[in-house]
C-alpha cells in the first residue's frame, strides 16, 4: 500500500525549498539592480557638479578645474549592466531602464568632456565605442576586450560605449551626426570613425593622446612613491 | 533551445531535490524502527535454520582465501552452514588454492567450464539442501556476526530475502577511498529503500534468500551480467519481499584503478538499464507499491538527467575557457582585469544556482547521516573530500557509456 500522504509532504517540502530559491533570487537580484542604480544617480549628480562647476567656469580659469571633475564610477556600471545582461535573473524591464539612464550618463558626460576640451584645450582621450547585441558579433566581444585593456592600462581614457541597436533618441542623435554604420563593431576617436576589429597595438599607435597619458600616469606614480612623509 | 535546456535543467533538479527530500522523512520514520531492530537482533536466535553460502569464482586465486576463511568463522553453528565454492573455469591458480578446502566436511568444491557467474550459482543452486541460500562472491568477506544479524529477519515469513550491508574493505587508493564513502551512501540508501519495500538488487555479496525463492521462480538468468539485480527485479514483480539487515557487514574489495572501476561500474549501469527494459511493465505501475511507482523511475531518470547536467556543465565551462581564450589571443595576459572581482554583484544569484546550492546542502546531510549510519560516527576523511571533489566528475563517464551501450545493443564484459 503506498503512503501517498508521503509523496504529498515531499512535495510541498519540494516547492517550498522551489519557492524560496525563486523569491531569493528575486531579493538578490533586486538589490543587485538597486545598487546600479544607485552607482547611477552618483554618478548623475557628479555630472550635476560638473556642469555646475563648469558654469562658474565662465568666471573663473581652467586650472580650477581638479581631476576629479568627471565620474569615475561610469565603468563600473557598463561593467555591471553588461554582467547583468549576461544572466536570466533580472528583470528585463529594470535592466532596459538602467541602461537607458547609462547610456544618457555616458552621452552627458561627454559631452561636458567635449566643452571642456573646447574650453581648456585638454587634448581628448575618449573613445566612443558602438557594439551590437542584436547579432552575433565576435568582433565586439573582442573589442570589448581591448577596450578594458586599455581603460585598466591609462585610467583617464574615457571609454563610452552604445549598444548601437537600443532604442535611445540621443544614440540615433549621436549615429547620425557621427554617420555610424551598422557595420559593427565601430569606434569614434578624434572625430574619426574605424570599423571592425584593432588590437591594443593598433589603437595605441591611432590615438597618440594614449602616450601622453601613459607618460602622465608614470610620472604621477613615481612623484607619489618619491614625495616623502610630512608627518 | 535553451529554454528547453533550462526547463530540463530545473525539473532534474526538482526531481533530485524531491528525492533527496523523500529519503530524509523515510529516515525520520525509520529511526526507531532502527533501535527496535538493533536490539531485536541481539537477542539469542532460538531456532538456527540450515544455510548454504555459494561461492562462484573466476580467477579469485589471491582473494578466494580470505573468503572462504571468512565464512568458516561465522558464528554459527557449523553443521547449519554449508559452503558450495565453484570454479567457473578459473584459468589461474584457483583451483589450486580451492584444493586446500576438499578436507572441510562443511565444503563441497565444484568446477565447471567458464558460463558466468549465473551458471556457477544454478549449478550450486542444484547441490542445495538448506532452508536458506546465500551467495559471496570470492572478492568479499563477512564480518564474523554477519549471518546471526540476517537470519532472525527470516522469522517473518512474509521475508523471501535479505541484504547486508557493504563496506569497502581497507581502502588504500584514492579511488577505494572514495568508493568507501559511496558505499556508506549505499547503505543509508539500502536501509530506507528496504522500509518502503522497494530494494531493487540483491547484492552478490551475501545476499541471504530462502531456498523457495528459486524453486518457485527458477534459478538465476543472464541478467545482462547483473544477475544480482535480475533476480530482485523478478522477486519484487512477484511480491517477494526484501529487507536490509544494516547491521549485518559484508566487506568487499573495490577497485583500486579508474580503468577497473570504470567497467565494473559500466556492468553495473548497463545492467540496471537493460534488466529496467526487460522489467518495464513495473514503471508507474501501482501495483508494485513504492518501486514502480517512484524508485524504479528515478533511479532510471536520474541516469539521464545525471548525463544531462553534466553536459551543460561541460558545455558552459568550454564556452567560458573558450571566452577566455579568445580574451587572452586579443589582449594577453592582462593581471589587472585577469584577478576575480570580489564585488558580491558578479556571484551568480540565479534560481539554478541557488536550487543547486540547497540540493548541496541535502546531499551533505544525507552523507553525514550516511556515514553515521555506516561507521557509527562522522569524522573528516581523505575519503570525503575525495567523494566531494572527484566523484562528480568520473560518474558521467560510465553512465554515459553504458547508455551508448544499451541504445546501440553493444555487450558489455564482465571485467
Amino acid at each position: 500500500m503506498i503512503n501517498s500522504k508521503k509523496y504529498l509532504v515531499a512535495f510541498a517540502i519540494t516547492a517550498v525549498i522551489f519557492g524560496t530559491a525563486i523569491f531569493v533570487s528575486n531579493i538578490l537580484s533586486q538589490k543587485k539592480l538597486e545598487d546600479v542604480r544607485t552607482i547611477e544617480n552618483r554618478v548623475a549628480l557628479d555630472i550635476l557638479s560638473s556642469e555646475t562647476q563648469f558654469a562658474l567656469l565662465e568666471e573663473t580659469s581652467c586650472r580650477d578645474i581638479g581631476p576629479g571633475f568627471l565620474s569615475k564610477e561610469l565603468g563600473s556600471i557598463g561593467e555591471k549592466l553588461t554582467y547583468a545582461e549576461n544572466q536570466t535573473e533580472f528583470n528585463n524591464a529594470d535592466l532596459e531602464y538602467l541602461k537607458r539612464s547609462y547610456f544618457l550618463l555616458e552621452i552627458k558626460d561627454y559631452l561636458l568632456m567635449k566643452r571642456l576640451t573646447e574650453k581648456c584645450g585638454v587634448k581628448p582621450t575618449f573613445i566612443l565605442y558602438f557594439y551590437s547585441t542584436k547579432d552575433l558579433c565576435e568582433d565586439c566581444q573582442k573589442t570589448g576586450y581591448v577596450l578594458t585593456a586599455l581603460r585598466d592600462k591609462y585610467p583617464d581614457l574615457r571609454v563610452y560605449s552604445f549598444d548601437y541597436h537600443f532604442d535611445l533618441g540621443a544614440i540615433n542623435t549621436l549615429v547620425s551626426i557621427y554617420k555610424v554604420k551598422s557595420d559593427l563593431p565601430a569606434l569614434i576617436i578624434n572625430g574619426l570613425i574605424y570599423y571592425g576589429f584593432h588590437s591594443t597595438e593598433e589603437l595605441e599607435e591611432t590615438v597618440p593622446a594614449l602616450k601622453e597619458l601613459a607618460a602622465r600616469a608614470k610620472a604621477l606614480e613615481k612623484a607619489a612613491t618619491s614625495t616623502p612623509e610630512t608627518n | 533551445m535553451a529554454e528547453i535546456q533550462t526547463l530540463i535543467l530545473y525539473g532534474s533538479l526538482f526531481i533530485s531535490l524531491f528525492f533527496e527530500v523523500f529519503l530524509l522523512i523515510t529516515y525520520l520514520e525509520v529511526r526507531e524502527e532502527l533501535n527496535r531492530e538493533e536490539s531485536y537482533l541481539s537477542k539469542d536466535i532460538q531456532k538456527f535454520p540450515t544455510v548454504t553460502i555459494i561461492v562462484p569464482c573466476f580467477n579469485e586465486e589471491r582473494t578466494v582465501d580470505n573468503t572462504v576463511r571468512s565464512l568458516l568463522n561465522l558464528d554459527y553453528p557449523k553443521e547449519k552452514l554449508s559452503i558450495i565454492i565453484v570454479d567457473d573455469g578459473s584459468t589461474d591458480g584457483t583451483g589450486q588454492a580451492l584444493l586446500r578446502f576438499e578436507s572441510y566436511p562443511q565444503i563441497s568444491v565444484l568446477s565447471k567450464e567458464n558460463g558466468g557467474k549465473y551458471t556457477a550459482l544454478n549449478l550450486a543452486l542444484k547441490k542445495v539442501q538448506s532452508e536458506l541460500v546465500g551467495c559471496l562472491d570470492a572478492d568479499s568477506f563477512v564480518n564474523a556476526d554477519a549471518l546471526r544479524k540476517i537470519v532472525p529477519f527470516f522469522q517473518d515469513t512474509s521475508i523471501m530475502a535479505v541484504t547486508p550491508s557493504i563496506k569497502v574493505f581497507e581502502p588504500k587508493s584514492v579511488l577505494q577511498y572514495l568508493q568507501k564513502i559511496e558505499y556508506s551512501w549505499g547503505i543509508f540508501l539500502r536501509r530506507m529503500l528496504s522500509s518502503i519495500g522497494a530494494l531493487y538488487v540483491t547484492p552478490g555479496p551475501f545476499s541471504i534468500f530462502r531456498v523457495r525463492v528459486f524453486t518457485e521462480l527458477g534459478g538465476y538468468a543472464p541478467g545482462h551480467h547483473t544477475e544480482d539485480l535480475e533476480i530482485a527485479l523478478r522477486m519484487q514483480k512477484h511480491r517477494y519481499k526484501i529487507v536490509n539487515s544494516q547491521g549485518a557487514h559484508v566487506y568487499t574489495v573495490a577497485p583500486k584503478s579508474l580503468g577497473a572501476l570504470y567497467r565494473q561500474r559500466v556492468r553495473w549501469t548497463y545492467g540496471f538499464l537493460n534488466n529496467a527494459l526487460d522489467y518495464r511493465e513495473m514503471f508507474f505501475n501501482k501495483k508494485y507499491g513504492h518501486i514502480g511507482i517512484f524508485i524504479l523511475p528515478i533511479a532510471a531518470s536520474s541516469i539521464f538527467s545525471t548525463l544531462f547536467v553534466a553536459i551543460s556543465s561541460v558545455w558552459h565551462n568550454l564556452s567560458r575557457v573558450l571566452d577566455a581564450l579568445v580574451k587572452f589571443q586579443t589582449v594577453g595576459f592582462h593581471w589587472q582585469s585577469s584577478l576575480p572581482s570580489f564585488d558580491w554583484f558578479f556571484i551568480n544569484t540565479g534560481v539554478l544556482p541557488i536550487l543547486a546550492l540547497g540540493a548541496v546542502m541535502l546531499t551533505l546531510v544525507i552523507l553525514y547521516l550516511s556515514i553515521k549510519m555506516a561507521d557509527g560516527q562522522v569524522r573528516l576523511s581523505r575519503g570525503i573530500f575525495f567523494y566531494l571533489t572527484l566523484y562528480i566528475f568520473i560518474v558521467p563517464l560510465w553512465l554515459a557509456k553504458a547508455v551508448f551501450n544499451t541504445v546501440f545493443r553493444r555487450q558489455v564484459n564482465w571485467r
